[in-house]
């Protein structure tokens, strides 16, 4: 083959994939640069190619001090800290003891605990609803951070089990020889050397608390609107404004976290998550 | 006290907490499905459920099965990129740009692609700009399309990140070797490196298509009229009719598709925690 030849195949080469990750990027950026120019347009009929008009409109109308919006997104972030309280909570001492002590009955165990992944959460949601109907959880806060909690709960054990069990068991048992009883030596070597899985797994429980929908959907309603329910009624009420900036809102964290996942979470780890 | 049972005192809360708000709904689940007014066994749910959507079952079934099917594929090429690519640069913009959506809720996925694939969304613009589309033919892609879309947006660089995890641990002679005797890569990939990370494919690809079965959000904002998903009518039959005899019948349908996935994903993640 001639020189020009490989040339222009090399050329040909580069412009095929400019091209791939050119589409790519549209597919990827595409529909999050439409949610953009929706929540900053004021005017947008069809068929205008791009809005008629910009402005911060809707903006100051989300912001409102008193508006619905900062109402639901503080009862979202209150909802989203009392679940990771609560998940923390029986999630530490239960990833300890997966990781670190006999356990009887351990397949059973395990097996309970992977089951909420592989099972579809509709039925639960739609029954713990009828559940908390009786006893008057319903439309209560209380009511959907449990419904939360118990969702985050599973990927909390995992991935608390996953920290605890990263930690390198001889230097446990050095200070053991040192005389550290098992609460100090857990309080200060062992809790230490997991702190950066059990952030992780908080962060977890946080984001699928401030994101989770269809649970709050059944046992929110009428009373507590998270923001992912203000974003559905604003959207399905043909409010595509205030229904993209509420989801640029939800947004943020949930690449916040993409961005940093990796420092926090090894790959080996993530593959254990699951979803 | 005994280590063991202070490992089960340990675990117990946590136990306690996935029997009342898991184990506890699902049974609850099951008695009103099979529940007749009066108190005896019936079947007469599901001959209803049957009767009014049958056909949502199918559209379900087949939508979630294309989507997983193009999750796979999606997956594969890119994952199979970022581990046999040749060139750096375009690796590591591949590797930059893929995760975008993965932590993306589905119910803002719907609404991004609601404004995006509409018949006057971007989508549509930028087709019609490029001379690709006709104006006139321009139309609104919010149906089953439209579904798809959303979820393989969501879900494939969930697998993707998985798989591309798996691939970059196995080993990576054999590849070598037949790329030095003048194997193209795409075989390497299809009769190497993805036998090798099956397993992982397989997790990745059941946990999505567990999800997919049970999500509203999407199809209640991109396709809520018939036919439609069985997670919109099982909302429906309760918020409109307060039947949740029927609605758990479907339920209960739903949780016999994902079984068969759960099946093949437990077997798998038992066998995987029991060799660490």
């Amino acid at each position: 083959m001639t020189a020009a030849g490989n040339l222009a195949q090399r050329w040909s080469r580069h412009a095929a994939r400019a091209l791939a990750i050119g589409l790519l990027a549209f597919v990827i950026f595409g529909p999050l640069a439409n949610l953009l120019l929706w929540a900053f347009a004021e005017r947008w009929y069809f068929p205008g190619k791009l809005p008629q008009e910009f402005g911060l409109k809707f903006w100051l109308q989300v912001f409102q001090p008193r508006g619905n919006a900062v109402q639901s997104l503080v009862t979202s972030v209150w909802i989203a800290l009392l679940t990771v309280a609560f998940c923390l909570a029986v999630a530490v001492p239960a990833g300890y003891a997966l990781a670190r002590l006999k356990l009887p009955w351990r397949g059973a165990i395990l097996l309970v605990f992977l089951l909420p992944q592989a099972i579809p959460n509709l039925p639960i949601y739609v029954n713990i609803a009828r559940m908390f109907y009786e006893v008057g959880l319903n439309g209560t806060v209380f009511g959907v951070v449990l419904v939360h909690a118990s969702h985050g709960l599973v990927l909390a054990v995992w991935i608390a089990s996953a920290a605890f069990a990263a930690v390198d068991e001889q230097l446990e048992q050095a200070a053991r020889n040192l005389g550290a009883g098992p609460w100090q030596t857990f309080a200060t070597i062992t809790l230490p050397l997991a702190a950066p899985g059990l952030i992780a797994s908080a962060i977890f429980v946080f984001l699928e608390s401030l994101d989770e929908f269809t649970g709050t959907y059944f046992v929110g309603v009428p009373d507590v609107i998270t923001l992912p329910l203000l974003m559905f009624n604003a959207s399905m009420g043909g409010n595509y404004q205030i229904a993209s900036i509420t989801a640029l809102l939800l947004l943020i964290p949930s690449i916040g976290f993409m961005l940093l996942v990796e420092r926090f979470l090894k790959a080996d780890v993530l593959a254990m998550v699951g979803r | 006290m005994n280590r063991r049972w202070a490992g089960l005192l340990l675990i117990s809360p946590a136990l306690l907490v996935i029997a009342v708000f898991f184990l506890v709904p699902l049974a609850l689940s099951l008695v009103t499905a099979f529940q007749a007014k009066g108190g005896g066994f019936t079947l007469a749910h599901f001959d209803k459920s049957f009767e009014l959507y049958s056909t949502d079952m199918l559209f379900t079934v087949a939508i979630v099965l294309l989507s997983s099917a193009l999750i796979a594929v999606v997956a594969i090429a890119i994952a199979g990129y970022l581990t046999l690519g040749e060139n750096a640069r375009m690796r590591s913009a591949l590797r930059w740009l893929y995760r975008w959506p993965l932590f993306i809720p589905f119910i803002v996925t719907g609404q991004v692609m609601r404004t995006f694939l509409a018949k006057n969304g971007m989508l549509n613009h930028v087709l019609v700009g490029s001379g690709l589309l006709d104006p006139l033919a321009a139309q609104s892609v919010l149906d089953w399309r439209g579904i798809v879309i959303a979820f393989v947006w969501k879900q494939a660089p969930f697998v993707t990140l998985l798989l591309a995890g798996a691939m970059a641990s196995i080993d990576i002679q054999h590849s070598e070797a037949a790329r030095n005797l003048g194997a193209p890569r795409w075989r390497v990939l299809l009769e190497i490196v993805l036998p090798q990370v099956r397993g992982t494919l397989l997790v990745g690809v059941v946990l999505s298509f567990v999800t997919m079965l049970s999500v509203l959000s999407v199809p209640l904002m991109i396709n809520p009229n018939s036919p439609t998903m069985m997670t919109v009518d099982v909302a429906y039959r309760i918020s409109t009719h307060g039947d949740y005899a029927v609605a758990n019948a479907l339920c209960l349908v739903s949780l016999a598709f994902a079984s068969l996935g759960a099946w093949v994903y437990l077997r798998h993640a038992v066998q995987q925690v029991a060799r660490t």
